[in-house]
Protein backbone atom coordinates (compact mmCIF):
# COMPACT_ATOMS: atom_id res chain seq x y z
CA UNK A 1 0.00 0.00 0.00
CA UNK A 2 1.60 3.23 -1.16
CA UNK A 3 -0.07 6.18 0.52
CA UNK A 4 0.35 9.90 -0.04
CA UNK A 5 -0.86 12.32 2.63
CA UNK A 6 -1.18 16.02 1.78
CA UNK A 7 -0.34 18.24 4.74
CA UNK A 8 -0.61 21.99 5.07
CA UNK A 9 0.88 24.43 7.52
CA UNK A 10 -1.60 26.65 9.37
CA UNK A 11 -1.42 29.21 12.18
CA UNK A 12 -1.93 27.45 15.51
CA UNK A 13 -5.44 27.41 16.86
CA UNK A 14 -5.07 30.08 19.57
CA UNK A 15 -3.33 32.55 17.23
CA UNK A 16 -4.69 36.06 17.11
CA UNK A 17 -5.18 36.94 13.48
CA UNK A 18 -4.39 40.40 12.12
CA UNK A 19 -3.60 41.82 8.71
CA UNK A 20 -0.89 44.15 7.48
CA UNK A 21 0.11 46.17 4.45
CA UNK A 22 -3.23 47.98 4.07
CA UNK A 23 -5.08 44.77 4.92
CA UNK A 24 -3.64 43.05 1.88
CA UNK A 25 -1.89 40.21 3.72
CA UNK A 26 -1.83 38.15 6.87
CA UNK A 27 0.38 39.68 9.53
CA UNK A 28 2.78 36.80 10.21
CA UNK A 29 4.63 38.68 12.94
CA UNK A 30 4.87 36.39 15.94
CA UNK A 31 2.55 33.77 14.46
CA UNK A 32 3.21 30.19 15.52
CA UNK A 33 2.45 27.44 13.01
CA UNK A 34 1.26 23.86 13.27
CA UNK A 35 0.39 21.08 10.89
CA UNK A 36 -3.26 21.47 9.93
CA UNK A 37 -5.00 19.33 12.62
CA UNK A 38 -7.26 17.48 10.17
CA UNK A 39 -4.27 16.46 8.06
CA UNK A 40 -2.29 15.41 11.09
CA UNK A 41 -4.75 13.83 13.51
CA UNK A 42 -6.95 12.07 11.02
CA UNK A 43 -5.38 11.62 7.57
CA UNK A 44 -1.77 11.01 8.56
CA UNK A 45 -2.48 8.84 11.58
CA UNK A 46 -4.94 6.64 9.68
CA UNK A 47 -2.40 6.29 6.87
CA UNK A 48 0.20 5.09 9.39
CA UNK A 49 -2.27 2.61 10.90
CA UNK A 50 -2.99 1.18 7.44
CA UNK A 51 0.72 0.82 6.77
CA UNK A 52 1.12 -0.99 10.10
CA UNK A 53 -1.69 -3.35 9.06
CA UNK A 54 -0.88 -4.15 5.47
CA UNK A 55 2.65 -2.85 4.90
CA UNK A 56 3.78 -0.30 2.37
CA UNK A 57 4.86 3.29 2.76
CA UNK A 58 3.50 6.67 3.79
CA UNK A 59 4.76 9.81 2.05
CA UNK A 60 3.71 13.30 3.03
CA UNK A 61 3.60 16.17 0.58
CA UNK A 62 3.43 19.91 1.12
CA UNK A 63 3.48 22.85 -1.25
CA UNK A 64 5.41 25.65 0.41
CA UNK A 65 8.68 27.35 1.10
CA UNK A 66 11.53 26.32 3.40
CA UNK A 67 9.76 27.90 6.39
CA UNK A 68 7.41 24.88 6.27
CA UNK A 69 10.15 22.35 6.98
CA UNK A 70 9.66 22.15 10.78
CA UNK A 71 5.99 21.23 10.29
CA UNK A 72 6.96 18.65 7.65
CA UNK A 73 9.59 17.18 9.98
CA UNK A 74 6.89 16.72 12.58
CA UNK A 75 5.02 14.53 10.10
CA UNK A 76 8.15 12.43 9.73
CA UNK A 77 8.50 12.27 13.51
CA UNK A 78 4.93 10.98 13.83
CA UNK A 79 5.91 8.19 11.45
CA UNK A 80 5.81 9.10 7.74
CA UNK A 81 8.61 7.45 5.76
CA UNK A 82 9.50 10.34 3.50
CA UNK A 83 8.42 13.88 2.73
CA UNK A 84 8.16 15.89 -0.44
CA UNK A 85 8.05 19.67 -0.42
CA UNK A 86 7.18 21.36 -3.68
CA UNK A 87 9.12 24.56 -3.47
CA UNK A 88 6.56 27.25 -4.19
CA UNK A 89 4.47 29.83 -2.36
CA UNK A 90 0.99 28.28 -2.07
CA UNK A 91 -1.13 31.04 -3.53
CA UNK A 92 -4.49 29.41 -4.26
CA UNK A 93 -6.16 26.04 -3.80
CA UNK A 94 -6.13 25.11 -7.48
CA UNK A 95 -2.48 26.07 -7.69
CA UNK A 96 -1.65 23.72 -4.80
CA UNK A 97 -3.78 20.90 -6.23
CA UNK A 98 -2.19 21.22 -9.67
CA UNK A 99 1.30 21.14 -8.15
CA UNK A 100 0.52 18.01 -6.11
CA UNK A 101 -1.19 16.30 -9.06
CA UNK A 102 1.78 17.05 -11.32
CA UNK A 103 4.07 15.34 -8.83
CA UNK A 104 1.79 12.43 -7.87
CA UNK A 105 0.40 11.38 -11.22
CA UNK A 106 3.20 8.98 -12.19
CA UNK A 107 4.03 7.70 -8.72
CA UNK A 108 1.46 4.92 -8.46
CA UNK A 109 -0.08 5.89 -5.13
CA UNK A 110 -2.89 3.55 -4.00
CA UNK A 111 -4.44 6.15 -1.78
CA UNK A 112 -4.22 9.93 -1.44
CA UNK A 113 -5.42 11.30 1.88
CA UNK A 114 -5.88 14.77 3.37
CA UNK A 115 -7.88 16.46 6.11
CA UNK A 116 -11.43 17.62 5.38
CA UNK A 117 -10.32 21.25 5.38
CA UNK A 118 -7.48 23.46 6.53
CA UNK A 119 -8.15 25.68 9.51
CA UNK A 120 -6.85 28.82 7.78
CA UNK A 121 -8.90 29.19 4.60
CA UNK A 122 -11.44 26.48 5.50
CA UNK A 123 -11.79 25.75 1.81
CA UNK A 124 -12.41 21.98 1.56
CA UNK A 125 -11.24 22.32 -2.02
CA UNK A 126 -7.98 20.49 -2.59
CA UNK A 127 -9.24 16.90 -2.22
CA UNK A 128 -11.92 17.29 -4.87
CA UNK A 129 -9.52 19.16 -7.14
CA UNK A 130 -6.86 16.46 -6.85
CA UNK A 131 -9.39 13.72 -7.57
CA UNK A 132 -10.56 15.52 -10.67
CA UNK A 133 -7.05 16.34 -11.91
CA UNK A 134 -6.00 12.71 -11.43
CA UNK A 135 -9.32 11.22 -12.61
CA UNK A 136 -9.78 9.33 -9.33
CA UNK A 137 -12.92 8.81 -7.24
CA UNK A 138 -13.26 11.24 -4.31
CA UNK A 139 -14.67 10.31 -0.93
CA UNK A 140 -15.11 13.38 1.25
CA UNK A 141 -15.64 13.74 5.01
CA UNK A 142 -14.79 10.13 5.75
CA UNK A 143 -15.00 9.24 9.44
CA UNK A 144 -13.72 5.68 9.05
CA UNK A 145 -12.13 3.50 6.41
CA UNK A 146 -11.45 -0.22 6.35
CA UNK A 147 -9.56 -2.01 3.63
CA UNK A 148 -10.21 -5.48 2.34
CA UNK A 149 -7.77 -6.13 -0.48
CA UNK A 150 -8.37 -3.31 -2.93
CA UNK A 151 -11.86 -2.54 -1.68
CA UNK A 152 -12.31 0.20 0.88
CA UNK A 153 -15.45 0.53 2.99
CA UNK A 154 -15.95 4.02 4.31
CA UNK A 155 -18.30 5.93 6.54
CA UNK A 156 -18.78 9.50 5.47
CA UNK A 157 -20.68 12.49 6.80
CA UNK A 158 -23.59 13.65 4.69
CA UNK A 159 -26.23 16.33 5.28
CA UNK A 160 -27.91 15.35 8.53
CA UNK A 161 -26.51 11.83 8.70
CA UNK A 162 -23.97 9.32 7.52
CA UNK A 163 -23.41 7.14 4.50
CA UNK A 164 -21.53 3.89 4.09
CA UNK A 165 -19.89 3.46 0.71
CA UNK A 166 -17.45 1.21 -1.10
CA UNK A 167 -14.77 2.08 -3.60
CA UNK A 168 -11.70 0.42 -5.09
CA UNK A 169 -8.23 1.89 -4.69
CA UNK A 170 -6.80 4.18 -5.92
CA UNK A 171 -8.94 7.08 -4.75
CA UNK A 172 -8.71 10.38 -2.90
CA UNK A 173 -10.10 10.66 0.62
CA UNK A 174 -10.70 13.64 2.91
CA UNK A 175 -10.65 12.68 6.57
CA UNK A 176 -12.91 13.99 9.33
CA UNK A 177 -13.07 13.41 13.07
CA UNK A 178 -13.41 9.76 14.00
CA UNK A 179 -10.95 8.50 11.39
CA UNK A 180 -8.10 8.15 13.93
CA UNK A 181 -6.72 9.49 17.19
CA UNK A 182 -3.94 12.07 17.44
CA UNK A 183 -0.42 10.63 17.92
CA UNK A 184 2.22 12.56 19.82
CA UNK A 185 5.70 12.03 18.35
CA UNK A 186 8.12 10.38 20.79
CA UNK A 187 11.84 11.05 21.23
CA UNK A 188 12.84 8.17 18.96
CA UNK A 189 10.50 9.42 16.24
CA UNK A 190 11.94 12.91 16.50
CA UNK A 191 15.51 11.58 16.24
CA UNK A 192 14.64 9.33 13.31
CA UNK A 193 12.86 12.16 11.50
CA UNK A 194 16.18 13.96 11.14
CA UNK A 195 17.53 11.13 8.98
CA UNK A 196 14.43 10.59 6.85
CA UNK A 197 14.37 12.13 3.37
CA UNK A 198 12.72 15.51 2.86
CA UNK A 199 12.88 15.94 -0.90
CA UNK A 200 12.52 19.44 -2.23
CA UNK A 201 11.20 19.43 -5.78
CA UNK A 202 10.75 22.43 -8.07
CA UNK A 203 7.33 23.87 -8.85
CA UNK A 204 5.53 22.84 -12.02
CA UNK A 205 4.68 26.53 -12.49
CA UNK A 206 0.89 26.24 -12.24
CA UNK A 207 -1.25 29.34 -12.72
CA UNK A 208 -3.42 31.27 -10.28
CA UNK A 209 -7.04 31.94 -11.18
CA UNK A 210 -8.11 33.85 -8.11
CA UNK A 211 -6.44 35.94 -5.46
CA UNK A 212 -7.32 37.59 -2.18
CA UNK A 213 -7.59 41.32 -2.76
CA UNK A 214 -8.15 42.36 0.84
CA UNK A 215 -8.75 41.09 4.36
CA UNK A 216 -10.53 42.38 7.39
CA UNK A 217 -10.58 41.33 11.02
CA UNK A 218 -13.95 40.21 12.29
CA UNK A 219 -14.78 42.50 15.16
CA UNK A 220 -15.87 40.56 18.18
CA UNK A 221 -17.24 43.56 20.01
CA UNK A 222 -20.43 42.56 21.66
CA UNK A 223 -21.89 44.61 24.47
CA UNK A 224 -23.00 42.08 26.98
CA UNK A 225 -26.09 42.49 29.12
CA UNK A 226 -25.88 40.51 32.33
CA UNK A 227 -29.27 39.23 33.44
CA UNK A 228 -30.74 38.30 36.79
CA UNK A 229 -30.83 34.47 37.03
CA UNK A 230 -34.17 34.77 38.85
CA UNK A 231 -35.73 36.62 35.93
CA UNK A 232 -35.49 34.45 32.83
CA UNK A 233 -38.70 36.07 31.56
CA UNK A 234 -36.57 39.17 30.92
CA UNK A 235 -34.09 37.16 28.82
CA UNK A 236 -36.95 35.72 26.78
CA UNK A 237 -38.37 39.22 26.27
CA UNK A 238 -34.98 40.53 25.07
CA UNK A 239 -34.48 37.57 22.72
CA UNK A 240 -37.89 38.27 21.25
CA UNK A 241 -38.05 42.07 21.19
CA UNK A 242 -34.44 43.19 21.00
CA UNK A 243 -32.51 40.37 19.30
CA UNK A 244 -35.62 39.19 17.41
CA UNK A 245 -34.38 35.61 17.31
CA UNK A 246 -37.32 33.82 18.92
CA UNK B 1 -26.48 32.28 -17.53
CA UNK B 2 -26.08 31.47 -13.84
CA UNK B 3 -26.39 27.76 -13.00
CA UNK B 4 -27.39 26.72 -9.47
CA UNK B 5 -27.03 23.10 -8.41
CA UNK B 6 -30.10 22.65 -6.17
CA UNK B 7 -29.45 19.73 -3.86
CA UNK B 8 -32.34 17.51 -2.97
CA UNK B 9 -32.87 14.59 -0.69
CA UNK B 10 -35.30 12.06 -2.20
CA UNK B 11 -37.07 14.87 -4.05
CA UNK B 12 -37.23 17.28 -1.10
CA UNK B 13 -35.35 20.57 -1.09
CA UNK B 14 -33.80 22.07 2.00
CA UNK B 15 -33.58 25.73 2.83
CA UNK B 16 -29.96 25.76 1.62
CA UNK B 17 -31.14 24.95 -1.92
CA UNK B 18 -33.63 27.85 -1.85
CA UNK B 19 -30.91 30.17 -0.50
CA UNK B 20 -28.61 29.16 -3.36
CA UNK B 21 -31.34 29.76 -5.94
CA UNK B 22 -32.23 33.22 -4.57
CA UNK B 23 -28.52 34.06 -4.40
CA UNK B 24 -28.08 32.92 -8.01
CA UNK B 25 -31.06 34.93 -9.18
CA UNK B 26 -29.79 38.10 -7.50
CA UNK B 27 -26.44 37.74 -9.24
CA UNK B 28 -28.18 36.92 -12.54
CA UNK B 29 -30.11 40.19 -12.17
CA UNK B 30 -26.86 42.07 -11.66
CA UNK B 31 -25.39 40.37 -14.73
CA UNK B 32 -28.63 40.82 -16.73
CA UNK B 33 -28.93 37.11 -17.48
CA UNK B 34 -31.14 34.19 -16.47
CA UNK B 35 -30.76 31.82 -13.56
CA UNK B 36 -31.20 28.09 -14.16
CA UNK B 37 -31.46 25.50 -11.40
CA UNK B 38 -30.14 21.98 -11.95
CA UNK B 39 -31.73 19.07 -10.11
CA UNK B 40 -30.22 15.59 -10.21
CA UNK B 41 -32.69 12.84 -9.34
CA UNK B 42 -36.33 13.21 -8.28
CA UNK B 43 -37.63 16.55 -9.59
CA UNK B 44 -41.29 16.04 -8.74
CA UNK B 45 -41.39 19.17 -6.56
CA UNK B 46 -38.61 21.08 -8.36
CA UNK B 47 -41.05 23.54 -9.92
CA UNK B 48 -41.09 25.43 -6.61
CA UNK B 49 -37.47 26.48 -7.20
CA UNK B 50 -39.05 29.03 -9.56
CA UNK B 51 -40.65 30.73 -6.58
CA UNK B 52 -37.18 31.40 -5.15
CA UNK B 53 -35.84 32.79 -8.40
CA UNK B 54 -35.05 30.02 -10.89
CA UNK B 55 -36.06 31.08 -14.41
CA UNK B 56 -35.96 27.45 -15.42
CA UNK B 57 -35.30 24.09 -13.85
CA UNK B 58 -33.17 21.48 -15.60
CA UNK B 59 -33.36 17.88 -14.48
CA UNK B 60 -31.08 14.90 -14.92
CA UNK B 61 -32.97 11.77 -13.99
CA UNK B 62 -30.69 8.88 -14.77
CA UNK B 63 -30.18 5.79 -12.64
CA UNK B 64 -26.41 6.10 -12.94
CA UNK B 65 -26.61 9.13 -10.62
CA UNK B 66 -28.75 7.44 -7.97
CA UNK B 67 -25.73 6.94 -5.69
CA UNK B 68 -23.80 10.07 -4.79
CA UNK B 69 -20.40 9.91 -6.45
CA UNK B 70 -18.65 13.28 -6.40
CA UNK B 71 -16.74 12.58 -9.60
CA UNK B 72 -19.91 11.70 -11.54
CA UNK B 73 -21.80 14.70 -10.22
CA UNK B 74 -18.93 17.04 -11.10
CA UNK B 75 -18.86 15.69 -14.66
CA UNK B 76 -22.63 16.04 -15.04
CA UNK B 77 -22.82 19.59 -13.65
CA UNK B 78 -19.87 20.66 -15.80
CA UNK B 79 -21.48 19.18 -18.90
CA UNK B 80 -24.77 21.00 -18.31
CA UNK B 81 -22.91 24.19 -17.53
CA UNK B 82 -20.98 24.00 -20.80
CA UNK B 83 -24.12 23.20 -22.77
CA UNK B 84 -26.00 26.24 -21.52
CA UNK B 85 -22.93 28.51 -21.51
CA UNK B 86 -23.06 29.27 -17.77
CA UNK B 87 -20.67 31.95 -16.56
CA UNK B 88 -21.22 31.18 -12.90
CA UNK B 89 -21.97 27.92 -11.09
CA UNK B 90 -23.34 28.03 -7.55
CA UNK B 91 -23.61 25.14 -5.10
CA UNK B 92 -24.49 25.12 -1.39
CA UNK B 93 -21.57 24.86 1.03
CA UNK B 94 -23.08 21.66 2.46
CA UNK B 95 -21.33 18.28 2.74
CA UNK B 96 -22.47 17.51 -0.79
CA UNK B 97 -21.60 20.93 -2.18
CA UNK B 98 -18.17 20.86 -0.56
CA UNK B 99 -17.48 17.50 -2.20
CA UNK B 100 -18.24 19.05 -5.58
CA UNK B 101 -16.91 22.58 -5.55
CA UNK B 102 -13.20 21.73 -5.82
CA UNK B 103 -13.72 19.15 -8.55
CA UNK B 104 -15.83 21.59 -10.56
CA UNK B 105 -13.15 24.26 -10.35
CA UNK B 106 -10.47 21.80 -11.46
CA UNK B 107 -12.57 20.38 -14.29
CA UNK B 108 -13.55 23.78 -15.64
CA UNK B 109 -10.23 25.41 -14.77
CA UNK B 110 -12.30 28.10 -13.10
CA UNK B 111 -11.64 30.55 -10.28
CA UNK B 112 -13.46 29.44 -7.15
CA UNK B 113 -14.49 30.63 -3.70
CA UNK B 114 -15.82 28.08 -1.24
CA UNK B 115 -18.06 29.21 1.59
CA UNK B 116 -18.95 32.68 0.27
CA UNK B 117 -20.78 34.68 2.94
CA UNK B 118 -22.35 37.49 0.85
CA UNK B 119 -23.32 38.59 -2.63
CA UNK B 120 -20.42 39.50 -4.93
CA UNK B 121 -19.54 43.08 -5.83
CA UNK B 122 -19.19 43.54 -9.55
CA UNK B 123 -18.16 47.17 -10.02
CA UNK B 124 -14.44 46.46 -10.37
CA UNK B 125 -13.96 42.83 -11.39
CA UNK B 126 -15.76 40.04 -9.49
CA UNK B 127 -15.19 40.11 -5.73
CA UNK B 128 -16.73 37.80 -3.14
CA UNK B 129 -16.01 37.52 0.57
CA UNK B 130 -15.79 34.55 2.92
CA UNK B 131 -14.85 33.93 6.52
CA UNK B 132 -11.28 32.74 6.98
CA UNK B 133 -9.10 31.64 9.90
CA UNK B 134 -12.10 29.91 11.42
CA UNK B 135 -14.17 33.06 11.69
CA UNK B 136 -11.36 35.33 12.92
CA UNK B 137 -11.12 37.19 9.61
CA UNK B 138 -12.85 37.89 6.34
CA UNK B 139 -11.08 37.64 2.98
CA UNK B 140 -12.25 39.30 -0.18
CA UNK B 141 -11.49 37.08 -3.18
CA UNK B 142 -11.13 38.34 -6.70
CA UNK B 143 -12.23 35.66 -9.21
CA UNK B 144 -10.34 36.16 -12.44
CA UNK B 145 -11.67 33.66 -14.99
CA UNK B 146 -14.55 33.82 -17.45
CA UNK B 147 -16.43 30.97 -15.73
CA UNK B 148 -16.55 31.24 -11.93
CA UNK B 149 -17.60 28.89 -9.14
CA UNK B 150 -19.06 29.71 -5.74
CA UNK B 151 -20.19 27.55 -2.84
CA UNK B 152 -22.54 29.52 -0.62
CA UNK B 153 -22.30 29.28 3.17
CA UNK B 154 -25.66 28.47 4.79
CA UNK B 155 -27.61 31.31 6.45
CA UNK B 156 -25.68 33.95 4.47
CA UNK B 157 -28.79 35.20 2.70
CA UNK B 158 -32.44 34.33 3.15
CA UNK B 159 -34.49 32.63 0.43
CA UNK B 160 -36.85 35.18 -1.14
CA UNK B 161 -40.03 34.92 -3.12
CA UNK B 162 -38.80 36.14 -6.47
CA UNK B 163 -41.03 34.43 -9.01
CA UNK B 164 -43.50 31.64 -9.60
CA UNK B 165 -43.47 27.88 -10.17
CA UNK B 166 -41.70 26.90 -13.38
CA UNK B 167 -41.81 23.77 -15.46
CA UNK B 168 -39.05 21.19 -15.36
CA UNK B 169 -37.03 20.49 -18.47
CA UNK B 170 -35.26 17.14 -18.81
CA UNK B 171 -31.67 17.16 -19.97
CA UNK B 172 -29.36 14.23 -20.61
CA UNK B 173 -25.66 13.96 -19.98
CA UNK B 174 -23.07 11.20 -20.27
CA UNK B 175 -24.01 8.54 -17.70
CA UNK B 176 -21.99 8.21 -14.49
CA UNK B 177 -19.33 5.52 -14.30
CA UNK B 178 -20.43 4.15 -10.92
CA UNK B 179 -17.08 3.71 -9.17
CA UNK B 180 -18.48 4.57 -5.74
CA UNK B 181 -21.16 2.24 -4.42
CA UNK B 182 -23.40 3.54 -1.64
CA UNK B 183 -24.20 0.66 0.70
CA UNK B 184 -26.34 2.48 3.23
CA UNK B 185 -27.61 5.98 4.10
CA UNK B 186 -28.65 6.93 7.59
CA UNK B 187 -30.22 10.31 8.12
CA UNK B 188 -31.49 11.61 11.41
CA UNK B 189 -34.99 12.80 10.76
CA UNK B 190 -36.83 15.36 12.81
CA UNK B 191 -34.06 17.73 13.82
CA UNK B 192 -32.43 20.32 11.59
CA UNK B 193 -28.76 19.43 10.97
CA UNK B 194 -26.34 21.76 12.78
CA UNK B 195 -24.90 23.59 9.76
CA UNK B 196 -28.43 24.64 8.74
CA UNK B 197 -29.85 25.33 12.18
CA UNK B 198 -31.02 28.85 12.97
CA UNK B 199 -31.28 28.16 16.69
CA UNK B 200 -28.64 26.17 18.56
CA UNK B 201 -28.44 25.13 22.22
CA UNK B 202 -24.95 23.97 23.13
CA UNK B 203 -23.49 22.56 26.33
CA UNK B 204 -20.00 21.86 27.64
CA UNK B 205 -18.07 20.18 30.38
CA UNK B 206 -19.98 22.18 32.97
CA UNK B 207 -22.71 19.55 32.56
CA UNK B 208 -20.58 17.23 34.66
CA UNK B 209 -21.56 14.04 32.83
CA UNK B 210 -23.59 12.52 30.03
CA UNK B 211 -26.67 11.66 32.08
CA UNK B 212 -27.88 15.21 32.67
CA UNK B 213 -28.63 16.26 29.09
CA UNK B 214 -32.40 16.14 29.60
CA UNK B 215 -32.48 19.81 30.60
CA UNK B 216 -30.57 20.71 27.43
CA UNK B 217 -32.96 18.72 25.24
CA UNK B 218 -35.94 20.32 27.00
CA UNK B 219 -34.59 23.80 26.35
CA UNK B 220 -33.78 22.97 22.73
CA UNK B 221 -37.23 21.46 22.17
CA UNK B 222 -38.94 24.51 23.67
CA UNK B 223 -37.65 26.68 20.80
CA UNK B 224 -37.10 24.00 18.14
CA UNK B 225 -33.31 24.33 18.38
CA UNK B 226 -30.61 21.85 17.36
CA UNK B 227 -28.20 20.70 20.08
CA UNK B 228 -24.42 21.08 19.95
CA UNK B 229 -21.50 20.59 22.35
CA UNK B 230 -17.89 21.53 23.03
CA UNK B 231 -15.03 19.30 21.93
CA UNK B 232 -14.14 17.58 25.24
CA UNK B 233 -17.79 16.62 25.59
CA UNK B 234 -17.69 14.81 22.24
CA UNK B 235 -14.21 13.42 22.88
CA UNK B 236 -15.28 11.76 26.11
CA UNK B 237 -18.33 10.32 24.42
CA UNK B 238 -20.92 12.28 26.42
CA UNK B 239 -22.39 13.40 23.11
CA UNK B 240 -22.03 12.24 19.49
CA UNK B 241 -19.19 13.63 17.36
CA UNK B 242 -21.44 15.38 14.89
CA UNK B 243 -22.51 17.79 17.68
CA UNK B 244 -18.94 19.07 18.21
CA UNK B 245 -18.71 22.72 17.20
CA UNK B 246 -15.60 24.89 17.02
CA UNK B 247 -12.46 25.28 15.05
CA UNK B 248 -11.96 21.53 14.69
CA UNK B 249 -15.65 20.70 14.68
CA UNK B 250 -18.57 22.13 12.77
CA UNK B 251 -18.44 25.88 12.16
CA UNK B 252 -21.89 27.40 12.50
CA UNK B 253 -23.52 30.82 12.22
CA UNK B 254 -27.03 30.47 13.60
CA UNK B 255 -29.28 33.37 14.59
CA UNK B 256 -29.15 32.28 18.23
CA UNK B 257 -26.42 30.34 20.04
CA UNK B 258 -27.02 29.49 23.69
CA UNK B 259 -23.80 28.28 25.36
CA UNK B 260 -24.29 26.44 28.63
CA UNK B 261 -21.38 25.42 30.87
CA UNK B 262 -18.86 26.20 28.13
CA UNK B 263 -15.83 28.31 29.09
CA UNK B 264 -15.36 29.97 25.69
CA UNK B 265 -11.90 28.77 24.65
CA UNK B 266 -10.59 30.46 21.52
CA UNK B 267 -10.92 27.21 19.53
CA UNK B 268 -14.55 26.93 20.56
CA UNK B 269 -15.28 30.57 19.72
CA UNK B 270 -13.68 30.16 16.31
CA UNK B 271 -16.56 27.95 15.23
CA UNK B 272 -19.45 29.86 16.77
CA UNK B 273 -18.53 33.54 16.98
CA UNK B 274 -20.28 34.38 13.70
CA UNK B 275 -23.60 33.59 15.41
CA UNK B 276 -25.92 36.59 15.33
CA UNK B 277 -26.91 36.52 19.00
CA UNK B 278 -24.99 34.69 21.72
CA UNK B 279 -26.33 33.85 25.18
CA UNK B 280 -23.89 32.49 27.77
CA UNK B 281 -24.86 30.67 30.94
CA UNK B 282 -21.92 29.97 33.24
CA UNK B 283 -21.42 30.00 37.01
CA UNK B 284 -17.98 31.60 36.67
CA UNK B 285 -18.32 35.35 36.06
CA UNK B 286 -14.75 35.36 34.69
CA UNK B 287 -15.40 32.74 32.00
CA UNK B 288 -13.92 34.12 28.75
CA UNK B 289 -17.15 33.44 26.88
CA UNK B 290 -18.80 36.46 28.58
CA UNK B 291 -16.48 38.70 26.55
CA UNK B 292 -18.05 37.35 23.37
CA UNK B 293 -21.70 37.27 24.35
CA UNK B 294 -24.73 39.50 23.93
CA UNK B 295 -26.57 38.20 26.98
CA UNK B 296 -25.05 36.58 30.03
CA UNK B 297 -26.40 34.76 33.05
CA UNK B 298 -23.97 34.08 35.90
CA UNK B 299 -25.53 31.13 37.70
CA UNK B 300 -25.54 27.39 38.19
CA UNK B 301 -26.81 25.93 34.96
CA UNK B 302 -28.84 23.27 36.75
CA UNK B 303 -30.91 26.03 38.38
CA UNK B 304 -31.21 28.42 35.54
CA UNK B 305 -31.69 26.25 32.43
CA UNK B 306 -35.01 24.74 33.61
CA UNK B 307 -36.16 28.28 34.54
CA UNK B 308 -35.30 29.53 31.06
CA UNK B 309 -37.20 26.61 29.51
CA UNK B 310 -40.26 27.42 31.64
CA UNK B 311 -40.07 31.10 30.70
CA UNK B 312 -39.90 30.18 27.01
CA UNK B 313 -42.85 27.81 27.31
CA UNK B 314 -44.88 30.51 29.03
CA UNK B 315 -43.91 32.98 26.31
CA UNK B 316 -44.81 30.50 23.55
CA UNK B 317 -48.16 29.77 25.18
CA UNK B 318 -49.08 33.46 24.91
CA UNK B 319 -47.42 34.22 21.57
CA UNK B 320 -48.12 30.99 19.68
C1 LIG C 1 -5.89 22.23 18.53
C2 LIG C 1 -7.11 22.37 19.37
C3 LIG C 1 -8.35 22.42 18.76
C4 LIG C 1 -9.52 22.55 19.53
N1 LIG C 1 -10.73 22.62 18.89
C5 LIG C 1 -11.84 22.79 19.64
C6 LIG C 1 -13.13 22.89 19.04
O1 LIG C 1 -13.27 22.79 17.81
N2 LIG C 1 -14.22 23.07 19.82
C7 LIG C 1 -14.14 23.16 21.18
O2 LIG C 1 -15.17 23.33 21.82
N3 LIG C 1 -12.94 23.06 21.78
C8 LIG C 1 -11.81 22.87 21.05
N4 LIG C 1 -10.61 22.75 21.69
C9 LIG C 1 -10.60 22.65 23.16
C10 LIG C 1 -10.69 23.99 23.85
O3 LIG C 1 -9.39 24.53 23.99
C11 LIG C 1 -11.31 23.86 25.25
O4 LIG C 1 -10.55 22.93 25.98
C12 LIG C 1 -12.75 23.39 25.22
O5 LIG C 1 -13.52 24.18 24.34
C13 LIG C 1 -13.33 23.48 26.60
O6 LIG C 1 -14.61 22.89 26.64
P1 LIG C 1 -15.68 23.34 27.72
O7 LIG C 1 -15.88 24.79 27.62
O8 LIG C 1 -16.85 22.45 27.55
O9 LIG C 1 -14.98 22.91 29.09
P2 LIG C 1 -14.27 23.79 30.19
O10 LIG C 1 -13.25 24.68 29.63
O11 LIG C 1 -13.87 22.84 31.25
O12 LIG C 1 -15.41 24.73 30.72
C14 LIG C 1 -16.50 24.31 31.47
C15 LIG C 1 -17.22 25.56 31.90
O13 LIG C 1 -18.42 25.19 32.57
C16 LIG C 1 -18.60 26.06 33.69
N5 LIG C 1 -19.40 25.31 34.66
C17 LIG C 1 -19.04 24.22 35.40
N6 LIG C 1 -20.07 23.81 36.16
C18 LIG C 1 -21.10 24.67 35.94
C19 LIG C 1 -22.43 24.78 36.44
N7 LIG C 1 -22.92 23.89 37.34
N8 LIG C 1 -23.21 25.79 36.01
C20 LIG C 1 -22.72 26.69 35.10
N9 LIG C 1 -21.47 26.62 34.59
C21 LIG C 1 -20.67 25.63 35.00
C22 LIG C 1 -17.21 26.38 34.17
O14 LIG C 1 -17.23 27.63 34.85
C23 LIG C 1 -16.43 26.45 32.84
O15 LIG C 1 -16.42 27.78 32.33
C24 LIG C 1 -9.43 22.62 20.94
C25 LIG C 1 -8.17 22.58 21.54
C26 LIG C 1 -7.02 22.46 20.78
C27 LIG C 1 -5.70 22.44 21.48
Amino acid sequence: MKILVCVSRTPETTANISFSGDNSQLDTNGLQYIMNPYDEWYALVRALELKEQVGGSVSIINVGEAENDPVIRKGLAIGADEAIRIDAKPTSSLFVAKEIAAYAKDQGFDLIMLGKESIDYNGSLIGGMLAELMALPYISYATSMDLNGNTATLNREIEGGTEICEVETPFVLSAAKGMAEQRIPNMRGIMMAKRKPLNVVPSAGSDNLENVSSYQVVSKDRNIKILDPENMEELVRLLHEEAKVI
Amino acid sequence: MVLVFAENNAGKFKKAAFEAVSYGKKIANQLSCDCAALVIGDASSAGELGVYGADKVLNINDASFADFDAQNYVAAIAEVSNNIGAKLIIVSHSSTGRSLVGGLAARMNAAVISGANALPTLDDGFHVSKNVFSGKGIANFSLNTDVKIISLMGNSIQPENMGAEVSVEHVSVAPGNGRVKVVERKTVSGTVPLPEAELVVSAGRGMGGPDKWGIIDDLANSIGATTACSRPVADTGWRPHHEHVGQTGVAIRPNLYIAIGISGAIQHLAGVSSSKTIVVINKDADAPFFKNADYGVVADLFDVVPKLTEAIKAFKAVNA
